[in-house]
């Protein structure tokens, strides 16, 4: 009987197969090139027996997986090899010591890094880090408030053309006054932060009233439009050409070769990492994050709780927006050239990915997913061509099988411990 | 409309039109200080339209709702509160449960009860971030308030569980202690024994009594449930289609004939 | 001197409103397929523009490969819009089998994020597998001498797209009201729960709804493209997303309000473009959109949709 069962399901993988070979056939095998106004097309025969083989092989998967998805509900967690294996993980990072070494070693690894490792992949570090910062702050919106915003790079961009456009207008003063330029840098970070913080703001008035789908649409809109317009007011902010020659932050006066200024900034995104986690913990663990928390569960719920949705809302966005802005500034310095191309859409849709595979509303989660997402192009450098192709299956994958991401959020509970003793003072835990 | 009594919650005229359809015409009611009323009527004659325009979630497109936190006989002015956001409403002391549970099912039932307590905190971004003392005794002053609140609806064992992991008649009562800690004066309840069985039943006729005479709370309540009704209820209000047909006491509405044949027809 | 509204007469005007009625037209095949789908599973599918390349593409390697055999000009056209027809019907069938149906019974947001997971994977499939460069589009509609003396106006390729979407909107029509799957389709779109224990099989709804969608972006793809002359992978999501703010301005989940909303999107663009300024094409979609949800998110035609409580 099960043979008859496993038979009809590798006869439909065999149809699946055939059905994609057909399906894939003139997009794949077939190439088409266009040489004076004549379509030419040639036939690539080797991708057939690949595109059957590897169709046959994950529809069968596909198809198990799917049905392996549902009956998962149904068991008990406890029961899974993969959750005793999770657990004998945790239990063995909850002992103190092992804590402690594994995290001064992650520590020493951090810090020693750009001795370790040359000028290049320091800046590769400094990018990814920068990443990390925008994967925490959109995970405010999306993974905390439930907002789906996929004009995120709109405020990385507010960001950049602070520094930018301040260096461009105001730096001449500087120069011609004898002041450091680099001193622009100091001044630029919390100037985006808060510039970046109104555009958020002004962003969230118009998307009060919207659900999910709308709302999604609508920050796509605005990062669209942010980006048409720095592309377009040529003489205010160099339009297409950008925005050159950025100064490097300030550091006592010094001027800093290419490779110690490396090393600078690389100190000044991990210090601002470490402050967005905190930040961004600190919230979380709040009456603000609850109210955000209830917000994204139940709109209706926690209005009728008295919530103010419109005021939260505002606080999501102004709060993701924040940490973009500073993380703009951060890029600016970087590359000490910016342009619109660094904030299209795609860049919008890269991290949301990050996070989505990450674990939309974790820590953890964010500062993963981002790091996978910028390191793997870098260093496994064959797959780099097809690094959207397998971030969009990845995507898909989670969210079809996990959606609450690799690095599932694992938030603490307000625990409630009732003391035995005679004045039952509460104890709570977090 | 002739009120009679300390009347904290004054409904005149309320109509609610839904495209074509008059779903609320012309209601007019009152509840006083300190009672437990009860809004019946077949179903889909909007009992909880009614409750939605009073909440807020619905703006009435005619009418006027009014509260008075001490009542009328008091001297205290009459607040009109048709059209007002939910949260601001529930800010002025009514809070309200739902004919669905729409319980914080991915939040412990510490934290639903938490977040009730929302308005009754201060701590904004600032003192998130820098978790000065007063935040942090502000914090553990929530935990221990709604952990009282969750031992006068007998719910205390489950306080580190999952909300959505609650048995039925718990999450009904999960959502009564969410809406009482706002701190209520009126609490409005929507089909709370829905789906319950005669003995849960009866542990919450105890409990609206209790909430009434010990936490001085006001309770309308909409229900099918006659028994508990007619239990628990001083004054009744009977809605159809739309329109008001009958008030009075539980032994006043059960003689009624129009009442009769609103629920059995001709 | 770009920014100042140049008064061309009459002559201009009626230029910019007919190839703007020809865009609309575009919009409105594309369109269609989201707000079908918008209306029926209440999922923006992100991947539709994608389709609507896809549709391009395989015309043209359809096309090219039939045309260097040596078949009449006729049959190339024929066979080529046929098969990006067939191709791009199946791609969305597929796309809603694979990606879309796991997540039925999952929050919206869910469904979304694979759409747009989709819509990734197939752009970048087509860029890998064919080109990332702007490929010359060879265009096998015919030309028409009857329109030579209006050719200031209209060319033939206008005329053909108007034409065409003329016969698709009757057609679909036709179909929504007097047919069988039609009913069924506006039956599963008011209410899927309801149409299921009347005896629809919603699964069969749905899929067919994928496919007549794709099938019209794909006659969008073919004809925008021998427009325009040329193709790229990166034009699906540009077209998808206008399209959708057309779905969106006239009301999504309602056809004639599709249509509605693209022939006014495709006017604003060519007045636009031809009174005011070219370099912020793209933008006048984004402002009405921001517009339209700002001022009556449920558009033009769409029914007020109060939540349930």
């Amino acid at each position: 009987m099960k043979t008859r069962i496993v038979l009809s399901e590798l006869f439909k993988a065999l149809g699946n197969a055939v059905w994609f070979s057909v399906l894939l056939f003139p997009l794949m095998i077939m190439k088409v090139n266009v040489v004076g106004g004549k379509a030419l097309v040639t036939f690539r025969w080797q991708f057939v027996p690949f595109i059957f083989v590897s169709s046959f092989i994950l529809s069968y998967l596909w198809k198990r997986a799917l049905v392996w998805n549902e009956h998962r509900q149904d068991k008990i967690a406890s029961d899974t090899l993969y959750y005793k294996f999770k657990k004998n993980v945790q239990t063995y990072f909850k002992n103190q010591s092992i804590k402690y070494v594994t995290l001064s070693l992650l520590v020493a690894f951090v810090v020693s890094f750009p001795f370790l490792f040359g000028m290049y992949h320091t800046n590769v570090m400094i990018t990814a880090f920068i990443y990390v910062i925008l994967a925490l702050g959109l995970n405010i919106v999306v993974g905390l408030g439930g907002l789906l915003n996929l004009g995120y790079a709109a405020f990385f961009a507010v960001g950049s053309y602070t520094y930018g456009l301040l260096w461009k207008y105001i730096g001449p003063n500087f120069i011609s006054a004898g002041i450091d330029t680099g001193w622009l840098f100091w001044i630029s970070l919390p100037l985006a932060g808060i510039i970046s913080t109104i555009f958020g703001v002004l962003l969230s008035l118009p998307v009060l009233r919207l659900r999910g789908d709308y709302l999604a649409i609508i920050t796509l809109a605005f990062g669209e439009i942010v980006r048409m317009v720095l592309q377009n007011s040529g003489q205010i902010t160099g339009g297409a050409t950008g925005i050159s020659l950025i100064p490097r932050p300030w550091f006592f006066g010094m001027k800093l070769a290419p490779k110690q200024a490396a090393v600078y900034i690389y100190y000044i995104v991990v210090v601002l990492v470490l402050l967005t986690i905190f930040v961004v913990r600190r919230i979380e663990d709040s009456r603000v994050g609850r109210a955000l928390e209830a917000m994204r569960e139940d709109e209706i719920a926690c209005q009728a709780m008295g919530i103010d949705l419109v005021k939260n809302k505002l606080i999501t966005f102004a709060l993701g927006a924040f940490f973009a802005g500073i993380a703009g500034v951060v890029l600016a310095a970087q590359t000490t050239y910016i342009n619109p191309d660094s904030f299209t859409l795609w860049e919008s849709i890269m991290i949301l990915m990050a996070i989505v595979i990450g674990g939309t509303g974790s820590i953890p989660g964010a500062i993963g997913g981002a790091l996978l997402l910028k390191l793997l192009p870098e260093y496994f450098r064959p797959l780099a061509q097809y690094r959207m192709l397998i971030y969009g299956v990845a995507m898909i994958l989670v969210i079809i099988f996990k959606s609450d991401g690799l690095l599932p959020r694992h938030r603490k509970r307000y625990t409630f411990e009732e003391k035995t003793n005679s004045n039952a003072s509460a104890g709570a835990g977090k | 409309m002739n009120i009679d009594g300390n009347a904290i919650l004054v409904i005149e005229d309320l109509s609610m039109v839904f495209g074509g359809l008059r779903a609320i015409d012309t209601v007019s009611m009152y509840i006083k200080k300190g009672e437990i009323a009860a809004l019946i009527g077949p179903n889909g004659a909007g009992k909880t339209t009614i409750f939605n325009c009073i909440t807020g979630v619905y703006a009435p497109t005619e009418g006027t709702i009014s509260i008075s936190r001490n009542g009328v006989t008091s001297g205290e002015a009459l607040h009109k509160i048709q059209g007002l956001k939910p949260n601001v409403i529930n800010h002025l002391g009514l809070a309200r449960t739902f004919q669905n549970i729409r319980l914080f099912s991915n939040m412990s039932v510490l934290e639903n009860v938490m977040i009730g307590r929302h308005n009754s905190l201060k701590a904004g971004i600032f003192n998130a971030i820098i978790r000065d003392p007063h935040t942090k005794e502000e914090e553990q002053r929530v935990i221990e308030e709604s952990y009282d609140i969750l031992k006068k609806l007998n719910l205390h064992m489950y306080v580190n569980e999952m909300a959505c992991n609650l048995p039925y008649g718990a999450q009904r009562r999960l959502e009564i202690a969410r809406a009482l800690a706002t701190n209520p004066f009126l609490l409005l309840l929507d089909e709370p024994v829905a789906g319950m069985n005669p003995q849960e039943t009866k542990e919450l006729e105890e409990t609206i009594n209790i909430i009434r005479d010990q936490e001085k709370v006001t309770i309308l309540l909409i229900e099918h449930d006659m028994s508990l009704v007619m239990n628990v209820s001083e004054r009744i209000y009977v809605l159809d289609y739309g329109r008001l047909i009958a008030e009075g006491t539980p032994q006043e509405i059960k003689s009624n004939p129009e009442v009769i044949k609103a629920y059995l027809g001709e | 001197m770009k920014g100042l509204l140049k008064d061309h007469g009459m002559d201009y005007f009626l230029k910019l409103f007919l190839s703007g009625t020809a865009k609309g037209s575009i919009y409105a095949l594309i369109a269609l397929g989201y707000t079908m789908v918008y209306g029926i599973i209440q999922l923006i599918n992100f991947a539709h523009g994608e389709v609507y390349m896809i549709g391009g593409f395989t015309a043209l390697i359809f096309g090219g490969f039939f045309y260097t055999m040596g078949m009449p000009v006729w049959m190339v056209l024929l066979l080529s819009v046929i098969l990006a027809v067939l191709f791009s019907a199946a791609f969305g069938f597929t796309i809603e089998r694979i990606a879309y149906r796991p997540l039925r019974n999952k929050p919206r947001l869910s469904a979304l994020i694979s759409a747009i997971g989709i819509s990734m994977i197939l752009q970048n499939f087509v860029l890998l597998a064919q080109t990332e460069k702007y490929l010359s589009y060879p265009s096998y509609l015919p030309e028409f001498a009857f329109l030579q003396p209006f050719r200031q106006y209209i060319n033939s390729t206008q005329f053909i797209i108007l034409i065409v979407t003329a016969a698709i909107m009757v057609f679909l029509t036709a179909l929504i009201k007097f047919t069988r799957i039609g009913k069924a389709m506006r039956a599963t779109a008011q209410d899927k729960d309801m149409a299921q224990l009347v005896g629809v099989n919603i699964n069969q709804v749905i899929s067919i709804t994928f496919i007549i969608g794709s099938a019209l972006a794909a006659i969008g793809g073919v004809l925008i493209c021998s427009y325009m002359g040329q193709i790229n992978y990166y034009i699906g999501f540009v077209a998808g997303i206008k399209a959708f703010v057309a779905a969106v301005l006239g009301g999504i989940g309602s056809i004639p309000g599709a249509v509605l909303g693209s022939f006014i999107l495709g006017w604003t663009e060519s007045l636009g473009t031809g009174y005011i300024s070219s370099d912020y094409e793209d933008a006048f979609a984004f402002i009405i959109l921001i517009l339209i949800l700002v001022l009556k998110p449920d558009g033009i035609l769409g029914k007020n949709q109060k939540q349930k409580v």
